[in-house]
Formats: C-alpha cells, structure tokens, sequence
C-alpha cells in the first residue's frame, strides 16, 4: 500500500491557500478578462475594467484579490489504497490552513462559536467533505469562500410537479434577491437532488468545477446556458450597478433523489470563484 | 458624472451628489465593521462616549487583511453594508456623513440619510488590491483586540465610489437595474 506522510497535505494546503487568494485559476481569469466585450453599461465596463486592473495588482504586488479571503472550504478524495503516516488528517489539514493564512498575510475571518463568536485568529478550522474514491492518490480542492456571497446562498425543497422551471424559478430569484450584495458578476452552483444537505455539498463543489466547461448530460448542459442567459438579462450588473454582465457562469451538478423530492441547493459566489487543486 | 471630493464631508457637498456620481475622495475616513458596531452600539447605550467623533465623517465597512511589512495596509474592499443597517440610523443621526459598502440598505437607513442629508457610496466589491493602493496611511484608533475589526484612521487619496444612495431619496440600485432589464 502506498504511504502518504500527512506533512505534505499541510505543505500543499499552505501553498495552495497563498496562491489561489492572490491569482485566480485560469478558467476565472480568461471569464473576468473577456466579460467586458459584452457589457452594455459604461458604468459596468468601467467596474469590470477595475476588476481586471485589480487582478494585476494582486498578482503582481502579492496583495489579495479581495480582503476577504474566506472560510477554507476543503474538498478531500482519499485513495481507498493510500495509507496516511505521519499523523492525523484533519489536524494536518488545519494546519495547512493556519500556516497559509498566517503566513500569507491573509485575513483571520474565522469565529469560534457562531453565537459567542471570538476569532480563532489563525482562520481554522476548514470546512472539510472527505470523500473515499479509488487509486492511491489523495485529490485536495481548496476554495476559500467569502461570505457576501455565501450569505445570500439557498437551498429549496422544491415539489416534483414543479419540474425543472421550479428550479429555473429559484435560481433567478435567488439572484435577484443576491443583486449587489454578492459582489456581481457572480459564479452560481446549483446542486439538483440527493436530501437537503447533498444538494448544498453539490452546488458547493460545482463551484469548484472549471467554469468554462459543462455538465456533460445533455439538458443540464442547456439548463446551465439558459440560466446564464436569464441572469444576464435581470440588469443588475456589475457590482448591482445595472448592467448585461451579472454572472460570469452557472455550474449545474445533479445526483438521485427520493420519489417525494426535489432539493435544490444554490451556492452563489462572487467573481472572486477561487478553486485550486493538487493531487498527491 | 466625476466629482473629486475631501473629506471631512459638508451638507453643502453632499447635497450635491446624485445617485450615479463617481466620486474620488481624499482626506481622512475611519472603518468599522460588525463588531466595531456592535461594540458602538453598546457604547451608546450605556450612555458612554465613542472613540470616534462621527460628525461629518465617513465610515468605510472594512477589513483589510494584514499589511505585509513596509506596506500601510493589504487589500482592502467594502464588505456588505445591510449588517450595519441596524446600527446605522443611530450613527447617521449623531452626524455621520457618508457610508461606504455594498450591497442594499433598509428603507430605516436610506430614510436616515434622506433626513440627514448624508450620502451612500458603494466602492467596488472584490476589487480590495485596486482599493488599498489608495490608502496613504493606516492606524488603529479603537478596538485594536478586535483584529481586522478593529477601528482605523484612513487616508486616503482618489479613493474611487458611486453615489448609490443621496440625499434626495435616489437609489442607484433600484434605478440602474430597471435600465438593463430585458
Ligand atoms: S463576496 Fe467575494 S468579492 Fe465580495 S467581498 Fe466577499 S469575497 Fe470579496
């Protein structure tokens, strides 16, 4: 069985928690530089023309893209044939985390308890979904989430009977309600299916998924183009201020559910949709 | 239309402003966030003074990530203003001239401002490295055990905003996105 020292989980983490707050992937990127070409208002070119001039600086002068560089979300598939040495996964995980933002002069956005709410001062814990996958390899997504965005996200427990124009109904609203709040243009993850906390899980982890490419079943593939047409044609635009850019890209991902239901989970981030993977 | 503006603010500046303005301030402002509010709040209840005399001034809802060193600051954009909605009218009603966020406000605030005749600018969210490179100088003057939450003095130069809510009763959010609605 191939051994892992949980060392280099931490070592990975840290590099990736750096990196990914200062340079977005490249399929962020190429979204954020081409988005002005199609923006109607010139107050919404001038703001996405700010974005771009902002991606720059944080790249070129290490200061991150925005100053709220998140809660860790951590994605963690696991070969059933890999052997962790070394010690624990979580801690190693956290630790990772805490290295990075500590020595990455990253915000310390973290509280400890939700009502009591003192700051851990180091941004731990992670948010972590482990997953058992086959191979020997461990797969690590890191995607830190601001929460302007995350605070207008939404799960519904929609009816059967109201088919996929309920779920094309909830996501425009969802946006709507979002509008400038989550920082426009946005990124929207939708989860289709599983119970109420699989589809939060999914639209999470469809935000993680190259927002240049589609779902590959064929009418979720339409979904995502007709959801992103529809949002562009809402007029709120780049930062809410009016405008044809309002997101950038829908990921849609779907799973089995129950004959009763039909969740939808929307995870709506910022165009600050930062991903970052490493396999080991 | 572009406006270049110092800070402390007047009535008299502010009234001129309409929703849709693009404004370059200069001058000192101060930021505050969630726990800075709250502790303010507090404050006021108690019927204690607060460390910062808001008349006039602009707070700006932030908080920056670290300075690295020989820097003033790291990035620093506007984080969603609606959670200081509750405290707001308070401020706003002890002198407090402007606000800068994003995201909506509640009818309380936007009356406040109206009754006020203060203003409400939206900075650019997500756009925090552009922003910092604006701030000339940075200092904690309150709450430093709150961390990024803690109270600074800025100065700031050209710091670019949009006029988002005046004192008129203009709302750019409501107005802009009708505009482009298809
Ligand atoms: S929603 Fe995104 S862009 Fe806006 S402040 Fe939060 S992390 Fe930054």
């Amino acid at each position: 069985m191939r051994e892992l020292d949980v060392k280099e989980i931490t070592c990975a983490l840290r590099e990736m928690a750096i990196s990914i707050n200062h340079e977005l992937s490249p399929d962020m990127c190429e979204l954020l530089n081409n988005s002005d070409k199609k923006e109607e208002s010139p107050l919404g070119k001038q703001i996405l023309g700010q974005l771009k001039e902002n991606m720059q600086i944080a790249k070129d002068e290490m200061i991150p893209i925005c100053q709220d560089t998140g809660m860790a979300v951590v994605f963690a598939e696991i070969g059933q044939d890999v052997h962790l040495v070394g010690g624990n996964i979580e801690d190693a995980i956290n630790e990772g985390i805490r290295q990075g933002y500590v020595e990455g002069f990253l915000r310390k956005s973290v509280v400890a308890d939700p009502i009591q709410r003192v700051n851990t001062k180091d941004n731990t814990p992670a948010v972590i979904h482990y997953s058992i996958v086959a191979g020997d390899k461990v797969k690590l997504t890191l995607s830190p989430k601001g929460f302007g965005s995350e605070n207008m996200s939404k799960v519904y427990m929609l009816k059967p009977a109201q088919g996929i124009e309920g779920v094309k109904e909830a996501v425009l609203t969802a946006v709507k309600e979002a509008g400038p709040n989550a920082c426009p243009p946005i990124v929207v993850g939708v989860g289709i299916g599983g119970t109420f906390e699989k589809c939060a899980i999914l639209a999470k982890k469809a935000l993680t998924r190259n927002a240049l490419s589609h779902n590959e079943i064929p009418y979720v593939k339409e979904l995502e183009i007709e959801l992103l047409e529809k949002i562009n044609n809402l007029g709120i635009g780049p930062a809410g201020l009016g405008g044809r850019i309002t997101a950038l890209a829908v990921n849609v991902e779907t799973y089995p559910t129950h004959i009763a239901g039909l969740p939808v989970g929307i995870n709506i981030c910022c165009h600050v949709n930062r991903h970052i993977s490493r396999e080991l | 239309m572009d406006i270049k503006l110092n800070t402390p603010l007047t009535r008299e500046d502010t009234n001129k402003l309409t929703a849709g303005d693009y404004v370059y301030l200069s001058g000192t402002i101060y930021t505050a966030r969630d726990a800075a509010h709250a502790r303010m709040n507090e404050t006021l209840d108690k019927g204690e003074s607060l460390p910062v005399d808001w008349k006039n001034n602009i707070v700006y809802y932030l908080g920056p990530t670290p300075a690295r060193p020989g820097k003033v600051i790291g990035s620093a954009g506007p984080t969603t203003a609606s959670r200081m909605d509750k405290y707001a009218p308070r401020l706003l009603d002890m002198g407090l001239i402007g606000m800068i966020g994003k995201g909506k406000r509640t009818k309380e605030v936007l009356d406040a401002v109206v009754r006020n005749g203060g203003v409400y600018f939206a900075a650019v969210g997500g756009a925090g490295a552009l922003l910092s490179k604006c701030i000339k100088n940075a200092e904690v003057v309150a709450y430093d055990d709150l961390g990024t939450e803690a109270i600074r003095k800025l100065t700031v130069e050209n710091l670019p905003v949009i006029v988002v809510a005046d004192s008129k009763g203009n709302n750019l959010y409501e107005t802009a996105t009708e505009k482009y609605k298809k």
